[in-house]
Parts: structure tokens; C-alpha cells; sequence
């Protein structure tokens, strides 16, 4: 019994390490780069057709003008911080020759006219979305969010959040080149 | 900035300096971990000198490492890779001094730098021990260094190098920037690794083959030491998330914050076990035990935390190869010390019967219980982890509040009821009876508690008066035996002051914890209970009623701090038409992070709390100039913070006992050898 009793820590200890062991060298969980992946992932981009936002400001778009070429579907409003935190990033890789569409996710189009004409235009189509219904289709959480769609129209990676310098070069960059490649 | 023209060539040395003294600081371990050992086992009293030289010479190479670091962080050396990750010229100095440990690099170097540090204190004080134990000691105190240092060294180098050096940092996570928060990794280390004193006397007193109660004398004072620091560092950890976070609650039973309580539960009841030893010769192989998981705890908190397996708010950047090391040192540290366990424990007798009705009953009473929390919350953390290892990952779950709230707190309420008796009970065989008597004004205040309470609040739950008829009985019942002590009111006045200053501080040290506990539970029982909640959306000169208040947000202005742009909102507060509080609460974007904190605006009283937040502005055309506010009335909630500073006034009273005092060994071993006292401290 004494024997049992001092055995029994070292013995719940070994599998308690095991566990442990096993979690930390499942591949498929530490690799999962998101842990949130999007259900979209892989899939055809939802249809959506969006008016223009105001005069001056080109759009709108629909899914049809996505296909032939990759491009990036950015989701932003004008009372959006962290949107302005990633403009300029945005509108390098717009610089950069990567067609970027804008979806103006709640906001009023004489808001979203300043915004664009104080901080700079790089969209190429912006689509307004003043009820939020094409967000919704596709599966917007929050803004901003930019999604890489390929040639044949599939959404091949979202990211949630303000694109940073970093994702931008270990995440976005690397996925667009891929995406181009094929 | 201050990386121009002179101080560049200087500057490098200074970090070179700190790497070579950070790898020669692991081969000094390396020496203390094995020499000593050497020594203990052939009698060799030069080589077990050997262990007292190289701990404090450790201990100043990795101070030097430490302000090398510290050196590169402050003048903002961004050739380092680590400063230029965490870092940045505009921060307040303040906060770059806190970059030091406000990363994985940074903290793992203060870890092994509060280790070694430890042992230095060890090999500086500890003159009194035994030359055999102190040498056993320092070398399996030296083994954790060297394990660690290794991880340091190998796979997170705080002085690994960016060529060519950045213009400027990429900044520090703006959750972090933050004064509470600044020293909370400090003292959580101190309490985590000073456990590890515990173990490596544990450990010591396995190879011996031999505890005693001088054995016990020594453990105590560290583990009350480390005790005491990481109740403070919970305590400030828990007040941070509260006025930090922005949730209006202080405690989450996050995976991380349970990471630091579990060892905080074992050590407790170490603390108390380790008396039973001291005093009663008894308990023996349960408290080496206790000391083992206790740090094991430490140790699993930190690979909890480091590796990537859970996912919380808390997880600093997370690698799988450290991970992987971290649990290497977890299995060969605690599988090890358990093995050493089941081979030598059986031989150590305990000494002494107990009866049922007794202090050291009562003690183990308090042992099974703060054992049975202590696995019950880390049933509640590694479940999940269990079964995405079963399942292969196919079942998820997450063990939240109300898991821990069901099983937690019926734990606690026999530990707590019994926790006024404990002390007045004898050695050797107490009587129920005594006890019982001297507690009858401790059940009258229990009653006038749970009378007053409930004509307080008659419409509030059920369990809360209980719960404040609880702390009353611990509060009356602690105060009873403190009076018994010095027979307040049975004898004069005078005469009863007189016995006040002669009481041993660690009498008086656990009376003040244990009335700290008690307060700490009113402001649980206020801060759960009766809380008060408002979410709403308002404009600007808008009001809104709810949780007896009227709020009104009265104006939305923005701005620029020195590294992130504000909204800041102005708050007033009216109860029955009169203003009782205006509350200013921030929200904090951070363009370099990209990261939005919440500074809440709260507004204390003994009785509650008036906490205001604001959220997100309003998405669509029409509410866009509205705000979501969010309002609590937390009651009682600074009782915690203040249960929680008296707690830590206690154990460090209790510290600064002469008894405990590690610089003191005449009278430690001049007491060694006396017979049990008759009225004992504790």
C-alpha cells in the first residue's frame, strides 16, 4: 500500500508527460498558422455586386471582375483606426501592381469620399456596402479584413486584423506570389 | 535617439560582455551541479566549499548578463535582436527598463538570474547548515541552472545580434506598457523559482536520507519567502487584468493564471505542512512531496505558458522546439525527483501518533484540502489538453469559470471554516471543547454578519450572506486566538501589551494572513455577488440608467500619446440626481502593434467600485457617433487588493520572525536541540 502510495505521482507524472509530449509534436496543430481558419478558405469567393460609393470614386464591383487575374479584396471603413493604420501598406501593394478592391464596409459614402481623398486612393473598384450584407457573405468578423483571391475566383487566404509589415511580408507577399506562379 | 556617433563601438562591448557572462555563468552551474556532489558523498570538505564560490560567482555573472541586457534595452541598442522586437527609442524609459523581462528572451534570463540568486542567498546565509546538505543543496539548485541556462543559451539567446542594425524598434506589446504590469513578472518569478529552494532541499534531504525538524527549520523561512513574493505577484497580476482588460472582473481562471495559482495552492499547503515537521517530527515524506509538486507546479506553469500549447490571452511568442525542451527539463526534473521519491521515501519513518483532535490533524486537514484545490484546478486547465490529445485533436473543449466556481469554492468553504479552529487547537491532543468555547464570539459575529448582510441586500443571492458570515467567523475566530495569546481582557491591560510585544512574529504574521484571507473573501463575496452591470450605447449629452446609477457620456475627445492615438471619454456618474463620480476611461490604439487597449475609468470607495469603459464607435451611418459604454458597480472589490497587501504583510512579518531569520543560526541551532515549546507559534 506505502509502496503504491509513493509509485503513484511518478506514475501519473509519466502520462501527464506523454500528453504533453504528444501535444507538442502533433505537426498539424503547430502548423496551423491561423487556428482560426476561414470556412471560405479554398472556396469559390461569394457572389456579391456593389454599387459605386460616390462620384469620383471608381466601382463598384462584382465577383465576375475578380476572375482572370489574383487580386486583393480589402475590407475597410472610414471610422476605422486600424484601416488607417494599414492604408499605407495597401497602397503598396496596389503600387506594387496587385489589383486591390475595396469593400466599404458601413460607412457613409460622403465619410468614405474624405477618407479616400485625404489618405489616397489605391483601390481599384471600391463596392459600398452600407448594410453590411456582403460582408456578411463573406464572412467578415470585424475590419479591416483582406482576402487573396486567385484566377479562377477562390479565395485562397484571409487575413483578420490590420495587415502589419509583418504579415504583410511572411503572410500576404509569399501567398501572392504563390497564387501568381500557378 | 541615442544611437548616433559615439556610443555604438562601447555599446557592442557591453553586450558581448553580457553573452560571455551568461555562457561562463552556465559552465560555473555545470561545475556547482556535479563537484559538490562529488564531494558530499566522499566527506571532501573542500569540494563542498566549492558549491558556495561558484553559486555567488553565478549569481554575479548573470547580474552582469542581466545589466548588459538591461544596458542594450535602455539606451536602445537595436543591433540586439530582442531590443529591436521589443522596443522603441519613443517609449518612456519606464518602459523600456520593463522590455527587459517583457519578453520571452528577457524573462527567461531573469528566471535563471532569481535562481542563481537564490542559491547565492543560500550559500551568503546559510552558514548554519550543514556543510553535506548545504553543498546537496546548491548542487541540485545548480542542476535546475544548468538546465535552464541551456535553454537560454541554445534556444532563446537574449544577445543574438541583427546585421545591420535597425533604424528603430518594432515596440512592445502596448498591453504590457503598463506600471502594474511592469513588476508583475518580477515577483511572480521570485515566488515561482523561490519554490525551487524547496525542492532542491527536498531533493538534498532524499539523497541524505534524512529530515528532521532542523531540515524543516531551514526549508521554511525560503518557502515563505517565495510564498509571500507570489502572493503579490498574483495579487498585482489579477489587479493589472482588472483595470487593464477592460472586463470589470479580476480573476478569470485563465490557463495562465491558474498556472501561478497551482503552485501558489501547493505552496500553502507546504508552508503548513512544513510546521507539522518542524514541530511534531511527523508528515515527513508528504512534505518532501509537497515541495516536489510545488515546484513541479512552477515548472509546468512556465512550459505552460512557453510553449504553445494553450492558447490564451496571456501566451508570449511561442516556439515548438522550446517547448519541447522546456518539458525535457520538466521530465527530468520532477520525473527524476519522483523516482528519487518512491525509492527513498518509504524508509523515512514518521515519528509520533496524531490524534484526531490536534493542531497537526487540523494542519493535515488543511493539507488534503488545499491539495484537492490545487488538483481540481489542474484538472481544469490540462483537461482540454488531455483530450485534444486523446481525440487527436478532434474534440475541443474549454474548461471556463463556471467549472471552477462549482468546484473551487465548495472546497474553500471547509478550509476556511476549519481554518479558525486550526490554531486554537493544542499539539499532541487538543480539545474541541477549549476550542470551541474560546469561538463563541466568533459564531455570535458569524450570525451578526449573516443578519446584517442579508438586511443589507435582502434581494441579492442566497449564498452571499453565508459567504460574509464565513469571513466574519474567520476574521472573529483569528482575532479570538490572537486575544487568547495575550489574554486580552482576562489580564491587565499593561500586562497584555506587554505579552503583544513579546509575541513571536510569526504568530503575529499569521493572524495578519489569516485576517487578510478574511477580507479578501468579503470583497470576493461583494465583487461576485452583488455586481451591477450597464452596457449601452450612448452619443454624446446621452444618459442611460442602470445598476442604480444614471451614467451620462459627456464628451468623446481624441488624441495622441507618445506611441498610440486615444479616444477618451468623459464619464458622469449620478445616483438619485446627484453627481457622485466622473469617470475618464481611454481606448488605445497602438498603430506600431496594431493594437487596441481599454483604460477603464474607475472610480473606488471602500464600499464598490464605479468602473467605466468604452467600446467601439458605432458601425453604421446612423450610429456612428454613438459609443458603447459599458458600466459596473463592482462592490467590495477593493477589499481584495487589500486582503491580498495584508497577506503579504503577514508572510513577511512571519519572515522577519527571529526564528525564521536566515542569518541567525546560533539561536536556530541553540533551539534545534531544545525540547518543544510549550505554547508553539504557529
Amino acid at each position: 500500500m506505502r509502496r503504491l502510495a509513493v509509485i503513484l505521482p511518478v506514475a501519473l507524472f509519466v502520462l501527464l508527460v506523454g500528453v504533453m509530449a504528444a501535444l507538442l509534436t502533433d505537426s498539424e496543430r503547430n502548423n496551423d498558422p491561423s487556428r482560426l481558419p476561414s470556412p471560405l478558405v479554398g472556396k469559390p469567393a461569394p457572389a456579391i455586386d456593389l454599387p459605386a460609393v460616390a462620384d469620383g470614386i471608381p466601382g463598384g464591383f462584382s465577383t465576375a471582375d475578380l476572375r482572370g487575374t489574383v487580386s486583393l479584396v480589402n475590407v475597410f471603413a472610414s471610422w476605422c483606426v486600424p484601416c488607417l493604420a494599414e492604408h499605407p501598406l495597401i497602397t503598396r501593394l496596389a503600387e506594387d501592381g496587385f489589383p486591390v478592391y475595396g469593400i466599404n464596409h458601413r460607412d457613409k459614402p460622403a465619410d468614405a469620399q474624405t477618407w479616400l481623398a485625404r489618405h489616397g486612393n489605391p483601390y481599384k473598384a471600391v463596392g459600398r456596402d452600407a448594410d453590411a450584407r456582403a460582408s456578411l457573405e463573406w464572412g467578415v468578423t470585424g475590419v479591416p479584413e483582406t482576402f487573396i483571391i486567385d484566377a479562377s475566383g477562390t479565395i485562397i487566404y484571409k487575413h483578420a486584423g490590420p495587415i502589419t509589415v509583418d504579415v504583410l511580408n511572411d503572410k500576404i507577399l509569399p501567398q501572392l506570389r504563390e497564387a501568381a506562379g500557378r | 535617439m541615442e544611437t548616433g556617433g559615439r556610443g555604438r563601438g562601447y555599446d557592442e562591448v557591453i553586450a558581448e560582455i553580457g553573452q560571455f557572462a551568461l555562457i561562463l555563468a552556465l559552465v560555473l552551474a555545470a561545475v556547482q551541479a556535479t563537484v559538490p556532489l562529488v564531494g558530499a558523498a566522499r566527506g571532501d570538505a573542500g569540494l563542498m566549499r566549492l558549491a558556495g564560490r561558484t553559486a555567488i560567482a553565478q549569481a554575479a555573472m548573470l547580474l552582469l548578463a542581466f545589466a548588459a541586457l538591461t544596458h542594450g534595452f535602455v539606451t536602445s541598442d537595436f543591433s540586439l535582436a530582442v531590443v529591436f522586437q521589443n522596443s522603441h527609442s519613443l517609449k518612456p524609459m519606464l518602459y523600456k527598463v520593463s522590455g527587459v523581462w517583457g519578453n520571452h528572451e528577457g524573462s527567461m534570463l531573469l528566471w535563471v538570474l532569481v535562481l542563481a540568486l537564490f542559491s547565492a542567498a543560500v550559500a551568503l546565509f546559510g552558514r548554519n547548515l550543514p556543510l553535506s546538505l548545504k553543498a546537496r543543496v546548491l548542487a541540485v539548485q545548480a542542476m535546475i541552472g544548468v538546465a535552464f541556462l541551456a535553454f537560454v543559451v541554445f534556444t532563446s539567446n537574449p544577445f543574438a545580434r541583427l546585421v545591420p542594425a535597425p533604424a528603430d524598434g518594432s515596440g512592445l506589446n502596448p498591453l504590457l506598457q503598463d506600471p502594474g504590469l511592469a513588476f508583475h513578472p518580477p515577483l511572480l518569478y521570485l515566488g515561482y523559482v523561490g519554490f525551487s529552494m524547496a525542492f532542491s532541499f527536498a531533493i538534498a534531504a532524499l539523497i541524505e536520507g534524512r529530515v528532521d525538524a532542523a531540515w524543516a527549520r531551514w526549508v521554511r523561512p525560503w518557502t515563505l519567502a517565495a510564498w509571500t513574493f507570489l502572493t503579490g505577484g498574483i495579487a498585482l497580476g489579477s489587479w493589472w487584468a482588472y483595470y487593464e482588460l477592460g472586463w470589470g472582473g479580476w480573476w478569470f481562471w485563465d490557463p495562465v493564471e491558474n498556472a501561478s495559482f497551482m503552485p501558489w495552492l501547493f505552496g500553502t499547503a507546504l508552508l503548513h505542512s512544513a510546521i507539522v515537521v518542524e514541530k511534531r517530527d511527523a508528515l515527513k515524506s508528504w512534505t518532501i512531496l509537497l515541495a516536489i509538486l510545488t515546484f513541479a507546479m512552477s515548472l509546468l506553469g512556465t512550459f505552460l505558458v512557453r510553449s504553445g500549447v494553450l492558447t490564451s490571452v496571456h501566451a508570449f511568442a511561442t516556439d515548438p522546439e522550446r517547448g519541447v525542451f522546456i518539458l525535457a527539463i520538466l521530465a527530468l526534473a520532477i520525473g527524476g525527483a519522483l523516482t528519487l521519491f518512491a525509492l527513498r521515501a518509504p524508509r523515512m519513518q514518521g515519528g509520533g501518533l496524531f490524534a484526531p483532535i490536534s493542531r497537526e490533524s487540523a494542519l493535515v486537514a488543511n493539507n488534503m484540502l488545499l491539495t484537492l484545490a490545487a488538483a481540481t484546478v489542474l484538472l481544469g486547465t490540462l483537461y482540454p489538453l488531455i483530450l485534444e490529445a486523446l481525440t487527436g485533436g478532434a474534440a475541443r473543449v474549454s474548461v471556463g469559470p463556471p467549472f471552477f466556481n462549482a468546484t473551487f469554492g465548495p472546497i474553500m468553504v471547509p478550509l476556511v471554516f476549519l481554518m479558525a479552529f486550526g490554531p486554537l487547537l493544542a499539539w499532541k491532543r487538543g480539545k474541541l471543547s477549549v476550542a470551541a468555547r474560546k469561538l463563541i464570539p466568533a459564531a455570535i459575529a458569524t450570525l451578526a454578519a449573516i443578519a446584517a448582510t442579508f438586511a443589507a441586500v435582502p434581494d441579492g443571492p442566497v449564498l452571499a450572506p453565508l459567504a460574509m458570515g464565513l469571513a466574519a467567523w474567520l476574521a472573529a475566530g483569528t482575532l479570538a486566538e490572537w486575544a487568547a495569546r495575550i489574554q486580552l481582557f482576562a489580564i491587565p491591560l499593561a500586562d497584555s501589551l506587554r505579552r503583544l510585544s513579546g509575541l513571536p512574529r510569526a504568530a503575529s504574521g499569521m493572524t495578519l494572513a489569516h485576517l487578510g484571507l478574511a477580507i479578501m473573501i468579503v470583497g470576493i463575496t461583494g465583487s461576485s455577488a452583488w455586481r451591477g452591470e450597464l452596457v449601452t450605447t450612448l452619443k454624446p449629452g446621452e444618459s442611460a440608467d442602470g445598476a442604480g446609477y444614471t451614467v451620462t457620456l459627456m464628451s468623446v475627445g481624441e488624441g495622441r500619446g507618445p506611441n498610440y492615438m486615444f479616444e477618451r471619454a468623459t464619464l458622469a456618474v449620478s445616483e438619485a440626481g446627484r453627481h457622485v463620480a466622473t469617470l475618464t476611461a481611454e481606448r488605445r490604439f497602438f498603430p506600431v502593434a496594431s493594437q487596441t487597449t481599454t483604460e477603464a475609468g474607475i472610480h473606488t470607495t471602500l464600499l464598490a467600485d464605479l468602473y467605466g469603459v468604452i467600446g467601439e464607435r458605432g458601425r453604421t451611418p446612423e450610429t456612428a457617433d454613438s459609443w458603447t459604454v459599458r458600466f459596473f458597480v463592482n462592490p467590495l472589490v477593493p477589499w481584495i487588493w487589500l486582503g491580498a497587501l495584508v497577506i503579504v504583510c503577514g508572510g513577511l512579518l512571519s519572515l522577519s520572525d527571529r526564528r525564521h531569520r536566515v542569518g541567525a543560526p546560533r539561536r536556530a541551532t541553540a533551539r534545534a536541540s531544545a525540547p518543544p515549546r510549550p505554547a508553539p507559534a504557529e
